[in-house]
């Protein structure tokens, strides 16, 4: 063991370490004294010393044109949204462009426009922080019995109530039941299964699918006793559509979509070390069960919002995070969450104007997003060989 | 210095570890060394807080492991386990610069950058510090986790088996960098080692952990001696005079 005097005199070697530096630089490192106390560990009355620098930074892309790419990226989606929006707004506006009948049409097409809007951030920031949280590539936030639940709630409601008490609830009294119910129950099973001595993420993603699959096999039986006029009513709600939403649940809806989200992003660099596993972040001094709660209370909010204003959009989540991750070319979450979010509204904005103009069918945007987005997935698993 | 008192973890009525007391001093290499299932790994998780101890209590460097915030922690003491989950899209530059995640929480500055540079020098990984990690053999990754760690730039380093699947002369090379920093930083490495022989050559104290307790704690002169190790390791073990030193013989 070398004697301390080597170590005072040695500060050339790494000069980041402390002893011996100016107390400029004690800032940022902790005090060298053989007796430390918590109250040097944040002392705040020294100014940084401008450090020798050799030109070169830490920057979440590896290279300039990387760099560009990814802004040019960003520029492309953005136009392509834009696009899809516009279309959506003005392709096959009856009334004469610039007319007081061409804005109220163009209006109310707006409010399809909002839904998108809404269910895309929800489905993207959601899937993937919850794919940093759980580590996995594969899963997707809506296995966790969020979608199950809400074919269990719409079907009881219908099977208990009749179509008719199906109607006499419409409103947003009931969006916010279904957004307390699901936030509920995720919170409450993840309560559960981390805060124990087993806490396992593994564990609670098992038990999440097998809650699901049992509350959709409940759902099943009860579709099989239900009136033919009954279960058509029902199916139409357990599709995914733009059109199932209501623009009174606006009001709750954006806030909690503004929020949720706006918090993951700001807890982008907590998720970035986060995504290194357990131990890592352990070790960098942040609490890994901590952050993936709070994460997941946020990822279920999100959900449930997405969940209860269009219904199950099972696939959207998953290919457009996965999209988002081949795109963006960088792990650091500020930079895949806006690419997420515009691929996901090209995707959603752009299945909805070719399905609503195309083939007249605008009611079944999730089958054809479950359908190219199943080929697209495809595509780039077998060309990029890996996730 | 960092120190045990009667730390005890139990996992069933079988199989405890401790209770531990140990005082292991500032600086130089310490190597803890033992059979398989001894609990070296546990206690260095347990040293590390990323496991709590059910009884007793872990000073490092006079902060009470138990009571003192993670955050602040992370200042003091740094540890890496054997295995990590790697991410995608990561390079070994920005893996290192994680290191610096307790003091600027992801907003580098210029004199975290330079701290980052000088990781990276330490460790020779200028080459590599572009490349993905998905793109590195084992030993380069497990360099630039090492690297990430002295990048957290604490006094205290905590290594979990960091030869783990290295060849010999990658091994070799680790070592030698431990043993750099341990000498010109001024670090105090507490590392879990599977070859006796490398922890004589390297360390300057060896802790030899048996069934959940520590048996053993000397220097390696000390600890190298035929019924020693005979009796820790459960195997016999001979000791010859090597060309570097005592060599540990068991084949």
């Amino acid at each position: 063991m070398p004697d301390q005097e080597t170590i005072h005199g040695d500060v050339s070697t790494f000069g980041a370490k402390e002893r011996g530096l100016p107390r400029s630089l004690a800032r940022k490192v902790l005090t060298p004294s053989l007796t430390p106390h918590p109250d040097t560990l944040l002392d705040p009355s020294h100014p940084l010393e401008t450090p020798i620098h050799d030109g070169r930074g830490t920057v979440a892309f590896i290279s300039r044109t990387k760099r560009r790419r990814y802004w040019i990226l960003v520029g492309v989606l953005s136009a392509l949204a834009l696009i899809s929006a516009a279309g959506i707004l003005a392709w096959g506006n009856p009334m004469e462009f610039g007319t007081a009948g061409f804005w109220r049409i163009a209006e109310r097409r707006a409010i399809a426009l909002l839904v998108i809007l809404i269910v895309v951030v929800c489905q993207a920031m959601a899937t993937v922080s919850f794919q940093t949280v759980t580590n996995n590539r594969i899963i997707t936030p809506s296995i966790m019995g969020f979608e199950s639940l809400y074919v269990a709630l719409q079907t009881s409601v219908i099977y208990f109530m009749g179509a008719a008490g199906l109607i006499a609830i419409e409103g947003p009294t009931k969006f916010a039941l279904m957004v307390v119910l699901m936030v509920g129950f995720s919170l409450a099973l993840y309560g559960w299964l981390l805060s124990g001595k087993f806490a396992n993420l593994q564990v609670m993603l098992l038990v999440g699918i097998v809650l699901g699959g049992g509350l959709g096999s409940i759902s099943t039986f009860m579709q099989r006793l239900l009136t033919p006029s009954d279960f058509d009513i029902l199916s139409a709600k357990l599709f995914g559509s733009v059109s199932n939403a209501d623009p009174s649940y606006f009001p709750l809806a954006i806030p909690l979509c503004i929020a949720a989200a706006g918090a993951l992003f700001i807890r982008s660099r907590r998720l970035n070390v986060v995504a290194l596993g357990r131990d890592v972040t352990g070790n960098l001094g942040l609490d890994h069960r901590r952050e993936v709660m709070i994460t997941l209370f946020f990822v279920s909010i999100l959900m449930a919002v997405s969940t209860a204003l269009i219904g199950p959009m099972t696939f959207l989540g998953f290919l457009t995070a996965t999209l988002a991750y081949q795109f963006a070319g960088t792990h650091d979450h500020r930079y895949v969450f806006p690419v997420a979010v515009l691929t996901g509204f090209v995707i959603l904005g752009g299945a909805y104007f070719v399905l609503k103009n195309i083939f007249y069918a605008e009611g079944a945007v999730s089958i054809v997003i479950e359908a190219v987005g199943g080929i697209a997935f495809l595509a780039v698993i077998l060309r990029k060989g890996r996730l | 210095m960092i120190e045990l008192k009667a730390v005890r973890k139990d996992y069933s009525s079988e199989v405890t570890i401790g209770p531990v007391d140990l005082q292991i001093p500032k600086g130089g290499v310490t190597a803890l060394v033992g059979p398989n299932g001894a609990g070296k790994s546990t206690l260095l998780t347990i040293i590390g807080r990323l496991m709590g101890a059910d009884a007793g209590s872990i000073e490092i460097a006079g902060y009470d492991v138990a009571t003192t915030k993670s955050k602040d922690l992370a200042k003091i003491v740094s540890i890496l386990r054997q295995e990590n989950h790697f991410v995608t899209r990561l390079t070994v530059r920005q893996l290192v610069a994680f290191g610096r995640f307790p003091y600027t929480k992801g907003r580098l500055n210029k004199f975290d950058e330079e701290i980052i540079t000088r990781s990276i020098k330490f460790f020779e990984l200028e080459d590599l510090q572009d490349r993905y990690l998905d793109q590195l053999s084992g030993g380069q990754r497990q360099r630039a986790y090492v690297a990430m760690v002295l990048c957290q730039d604490t006094d205290y380093v905590l290594l979990d088996e960091p030869l783990n699947n290295l060849d010999m002369k990658h091994s070799v090379q680790m070592m030698q960098h431990l043993r750099r920093v341990a000498d010109e930083l001024g670090r105090t490495v507490v590392i879990v080692l599977h070859d006796i022989n490398f922890a004589g050559h390297y360390a300057d104290r060896i802790c030899a952990v048996k069934d959940g307790q520590v048996v053993e704690f000397g220097t390696s002169a000390e600890l190298f001696q035929p019924e020693t190790l005979t009796r820790v390791f459960n195997t016999p073990v001979a000791c010859v005079d090597g060309p570097n030193g005592p060599l540990a013989v068991y084949y």
